[in-house]
């Protein structure tokens, strides 16, 4: 069986501060984190390898830098890393980006059987790519998933929705994508450490992988960024301080009253 | 935060990270609860196994990562112990329990019993301490009875460490009562075996994560070839293991010490009184300087100990007394000052200061209580000036 | 390939304001060295990475007119002008209409009203098209519905097969969604297929006087700032709207509207639900709570949260959590308030020690009365509050519940 897992790197963004007097973002000492639902889909894969006997492929796409995050993976015990890097990538949104996973999946040597993501990215939020490259590749994908069970062709999952959840089974090849609660990462070994340090990491470019320019990159974006701002501070709030515990609880608890919002 | 470059390889960089990581994602989440229920953290050695660092210390050829310095391991110690000497102590103890194998034991033996040590599958512990031998080791009681191929032990341990918990026991038993510290031997016993009981588990002060136990042995029964080496070396054998571990209890002393110095600098930072950040007042922060160069000598005088060790294992009692010594000193001090930094917050359990400070007790007691160690210092310093 | 965002070598001075302006790291000030450039006095110069995105925020930041963003040339839909209408997926459950189907009715409404065009409803499952009439009270013109065995169940590929055949025939302007977790696993799908953007978890929408375009507008970087997104050569313009974000319009009994069955082809359904469970157990429903009580990392530690419920127990409210708090363990995720949460509307929102990132406030922001417990006084969860209290959440709190408990 072949695993291949996607994951992104993004800046740790419950890090990131807000400038209060410029209104802009304070990213000086934000690092970069393999986004933390691609963990738990990463931990799938190996839970799995340990299970039957797998080849787990960790993909990503991403500037030169990305490669730290594949490194990471290597020390968790996956086999085989590829990054797509290219200048060509730059600004890709969610469809562009789930295209080039999707030429780049479709161009490694073995055909995975197993299609593992994150449920959304924490920077973008999302959760399109994984639906996106289930689409390009056209396989079936179940989203949202907690649990997963693969017993010859056919894997057995839990899908949860709003208010409950349901069991699902589908053959495959098959995309998913994993929630948090699946399980919890792995922390690497310190020879897995060590490995991850000295081993090659596998680039590919745009034309290597057969990207076609019209669909790469901020050429091969449908959505565009026109404005980034900071949302409005509301008017009017009324805000206390170095008052008495007591007191601020009397003068908060009477204004809920008057305004009969309890 | 800025820390000194000690001119770590390759490997202890990673250790350090790596430990430092784990120990806030795994073990501080926990810290406390740990202690509420004086609960032993098995799972937590279980994934250190898995991380390869319950075998640093153990020879590759054994299953381990065969470090190339007693450093590296120093390293794993103190960043555990930053957030919590419970769960440190049960890690090194294994270290405790092992030594003596890897010191003392054929190869047969260490084939037997290290890899699963190793892997973090089976956990080991050290038995010397017994209720009429505490600071004088030459008190033990346990005999050890030849009779064929077997030895026959009876005896009772006290306060042991990982008791209980653990899967392979190395204990101290006098095999000829004439001969004094040259009579006493040591065995590797195994939990399930007929005759080795458990005592009570212990209610303590501080390290609540740890299992402390009693160890009874009626008329057990172990196989000849589980004693290590020959009769008669088991005192020198605990001398030597004491050699090594005590500059990891010092580990355990500058982690803590770091520990608490941390929660006391953050809560001088963010605790506002009179309109101002406590820490805007010089008494206090002075305080804290002087906290942080406590910290900072214990742990340039660990990582020297260590490092000596790796070169002088024979010529180290004097210097491995003295970190431990200092170290341990250190950490009482810091970790009363953080509770007093903190005040009444740091008299609570709501903070982890509290916890800090019962745990730092222990530390000046076991392995040599402080003032052994000032008893191992002195003798040595008249011996050598009286060979000048 | 092009680049999006062309930095002027001669102009630029290498000062690095718009570094800092960034939102995406994509900027940086390297030593000129090295690099064939024009002659210059000035020692660096800014330098563009693939990180960037030709937001234009970096623009007003340079003094020196050393930065343009170029239009990329864009291969985009066909004949965009043939595209008209707005459409919403009415999502249903269970044969029950979702709540954020009249969300987005009363959305949609306005978008249409703006444009002058009709608004439509797609309608799917089994046994379902009674329910059409009542989304037409609700505000639709047509409504399109697909009725059949097959869809008794929710499945991706027949979802995808059949909104995206309609998209084909009937080439509406703009489709919007509810970011459920069903529209959240088929749409991004759909929007593959269609060859168009799709903008996630909008928080408002409107449309451009000018351009008729649609202005979608999200929480971006982690929550951190505001986008707002365009579409602007593909059709239709797609997106998905968090339940609770818009409000409920009222419904106009016995409004006319045109219902039209369809029956698209559809390719097997390759994932099969063996079994439906719809228990959580002791989950609690944030988004349907009047009050709810959240906590954030100022609590310091799981045990705290019992000082909220004490205080939830008084007031009949439901606790919530900030992200950094479920992070941190302390609480399950389901309590989770925010843009990767729960998104709720309460009419008493209560914040103890939650510092206010712009992830959260995505959540929570729409409350009617919000009262919000810190002791650092620049927290940006002040600038949302009705009523801030700058102090101990460990003093206050308390205290609050003893007040009520006094009545």
């Amino acid at each position: 069986m072949h695993i291949v897992v996607c994951i992104k790197q993004v800046p740790d963004t419950s890090d990131v501060k807000i400038n209060p007097e410029t209104n802009t973002l304070i990213r000086e000492g934000v690092v970069s984190i393999i986004n933390p639902f691609d963990e738990n889909a990463v931990e799938a894969a190996l839970v799995l390898k340990e299970k039957l006997g797998a080849k787990v492929t960790v993909m990503t796409m991403g500037p030169p830098q990305a490669e730290s995050a594949l490194r990471e993976t290597i020390a968790l015990g996956v086999d085989d890393v590829v990054l797509l890097s290219d200048r060509a990538f730059a600004g890709s949104d969610t469809w562009a980006t789930s295209y080039a996973l999707g030429k780049g999946i479709a161009h490694l040597e073995e055909r995975p059987d197993l299609i593992l993501f994150g449920k959304q990215a924490i920077d973008g939020d999302t959760a399109q790519v994984g639906p996106g490259v289930a689409e390009f590749l056209n396989l079936p994908i179940i989203t949202y998933v907690r649990k997963v069970e693969v017993e010859g062709q056919l894997a057995k999952v839990e899908r949860v929705f709003e208010d409950g959840y349901e069991r699902m089974e589908a053959e495959l090849p098959l995309v998913l994508t994993v929630l948090k609660e699946m399980n919890v990462p792995r922390m690497a070994s310190l020879r897995g450490r060590m490995k991850a340090k000295k081993a090659e990491i596998k680039k590919w470019t745009a034309a290597e992988i057969g990207a076609d320019p019209e669909n790469t990159g901020l050429a091969g974006s449908p959505t565009k960024v026109v404005k980034i701002f900071s949302p409005p501070k509301k008017v009017g709030g009324i805000k206390i301080e170095g008052t008495a515990a007591l007191d601020a609880a009397r003068t908060v608890v009477g204004k809920l009253k008057e305004q009969k919002v309890i | 935060m800025f820390e000194m470059d000690y001119g770590f390889s390759e490997s202890q960089i990673e250790i350090r990270d790596m430990v430092r990581e784990f120990a806030q994602e795994r073990v501080k989440p926990v810290r406390a609860e740990l202690d509420e229920n004086e609960e032993f953290p098995r799972e937590i050695l279980t994934e250190l196994g898995k991380m390869d660092l319950m075998g640093l210390y153990i020879p590759e050829e054994y299953g381990g990562f065969g470090c190339e310095s007693s450093l590296d391991f120093i390293l794993a110690i103190e960043e555990l112990s930053r957030v919590c000497i419970g769960v440190s102590v049960s890690y090194a103890a294994n270290a405790l329990g092992a030594d003596p194998i890897i010191i003392g034991a054929s190869d047969e033996q260490k084939k037997k019993y290290l890899p699963s040590l190793a892997s973090g599958e089976k956990l080991a512990a050290f038995a010397l301490t017994e209720p009429n031998a505490g600071s004088d080791a030459g008190g033990i009681a346990t005999t050890a009875r030849k009779v064929g191929d077997k030895y026959i032990l009876n005896g009772t341990k006290q306060w042991i460490t990982n008791g209980g918990e653990a899967d392979v026991y190395t204990v101290l038993a006098v095999t000829n009562k004439a001969k004094g510290p040259r009579g006493v031997s040591c065995f590797i016993v195994e939990k399930d075996t007929p005759g080795f009981h458990f005592g009570k588990k212990e209610k303590k002060l501080g390290i609540r994560a740890s299992a402390t136990r009693e160890l009874i042995f009626e008329d057990c029964e172990v196989p000849a070839e589980n004693l290590i080496g020959r009769e008669g070396i088991g005192f020198m054998l605990a001398m030597k293991t004491f050699d090594v571990s005590r500059p990891g209890i010092a580990a355990q002393g500058v982690g803590l010490a770091q520990g608490a110095l941390d929660e006391a600098v953050q809560y001088a930072r963010t605790r506002v009184q009179f309109g101002k950040p406590i820490a805007a007042n010089q008494g206090l922060r002075w305080m804290l300087a002087d906290m942080a160069v406590k910290v900072e000598t214990a742990r340039a005088m660990v990582y020297a100990t260590a490092r000596h060790a790796d070169k002088h294992m024979k010529n180290m009692s004097k210097f491995s007394a003295m970190c431990k010594l200092y170290a341990t000193d250190v950490s009482m001090s810091v970790t009363t000052d953080a509770v007093q930094v903190l005040g009444g917050y740091g008299f609570m359990r709501e903070y982890p200061v509290e916890k800090m400070m019962r745990d730092a007790k222990i530390l000046q007691i076991y392995e040599g209580t402080n003032q052994i160690q000032r008893e191992v210092i002195s003798h040595a310093l008249v011996k050598e000036y009286a060979s000048l | 390939m092009q680049e999006p965002l062309i930095i002027y070598e001669e102009k630029c001075t290498g000062c690095g304001a718009c570094v800092k302006v960034c939102p995406f790291s994509a900027l940086s000030v390297e030593p000129r060295e090295g690099r064939t450039l024009p002659e210059s006095r000035f020692r660096n110069i800014a330098v563009v990475n693939e990180a960037c995105t030709a937001c234009g925020a970096c623009l007003p930041s340079c003094k020196f007119d050393a930065l343009e963003v170029r239009d990329i040339e864009q291969k985009g839909s066909e004949d965009l002008e043939s595209f008209t209408g707005v459409w919403i997926f009415a999502e249903q459950r269970a044969g029950e209409i979702q709540d954020v189907a009249y969300e987005l009715l009363a959305e949609g409404r306005k978008l249409a009203d703006e444009l002058g065009e009709e608004l439509s409803a797609v309608l799917m499952g089994f046994n379902i098209r009674d329910k059409a009439q009542t989304l037409i009270e609700w505000g639709a013109d047509k409504v399109y519905v697909v009725d059949g065995a097959e869809l008794e169940e929710y499945e991706t590929d027949l979802y995808t097969d059949i909104l995206a055949a309609l998209i084909h025939r009937y080439k509406p302007e703009i489709v919007l969604a509810g970011a459920t977790s069903i529209g959240r696993a088929f749409i991004a799908r759909v929007a593959v297929r269609v060859k168009t953007g799709l903008t996630a978890d909008c928080t408002a929408l409107a449309i451009d006087p000018e351009k008729r375009i649609l202005l979608q507008t999200r929480p971006a970087f982690g929550g951190n700032i505001m986008a707002t997104i365009i579409t602007p050569n593909h059709r239709p313009q797609m997106a998905t709207v968090r339940h609770k974000v818009f409000k409920k319009g009222a419904p106009q009994p016995g409004r006319t509207g045109q219902i039209i069955e369809e029956h698209p082809k559809l390719s097997l359904a390759r994932t099969k639900v063996v079994e439906v469970l719809h228990e959580m157990g002791n989950q609690v429903n944030l988004a349907e709570a009047d009050i709810i009580v959240s906590g954030g990392r100022g609590l310091g530690g799981p045990e705290n949260f019992a000082m909220l419920e004490e205080l939830a127990k008084e007031l009949g409210a439901a606790v919530g959590a900030s992200r950094a708090a479920v992070d941190a363990g302390w609480m399950p995720a389901y309590h989770q308030v925010g843009q990767t949460g729960k998104t709720v509307c309460p009419k008493l929102y209560v914040a103890c020690g939650i510092s206010g990132a712009i992830q959260h406030l995505a959540g929570m922001s729409s409350s009617d009365y919000i009262v919000a417990i810190n002791k650092d006084p620049d927290a940006p969860i002040f600038d949302i509050a009705d009523f801030g209290i700058v102090g101990d959440v460990f003093e206050v709190v308390p205290m609050m519940t003893k007040v009520l408990r006094e009545g």
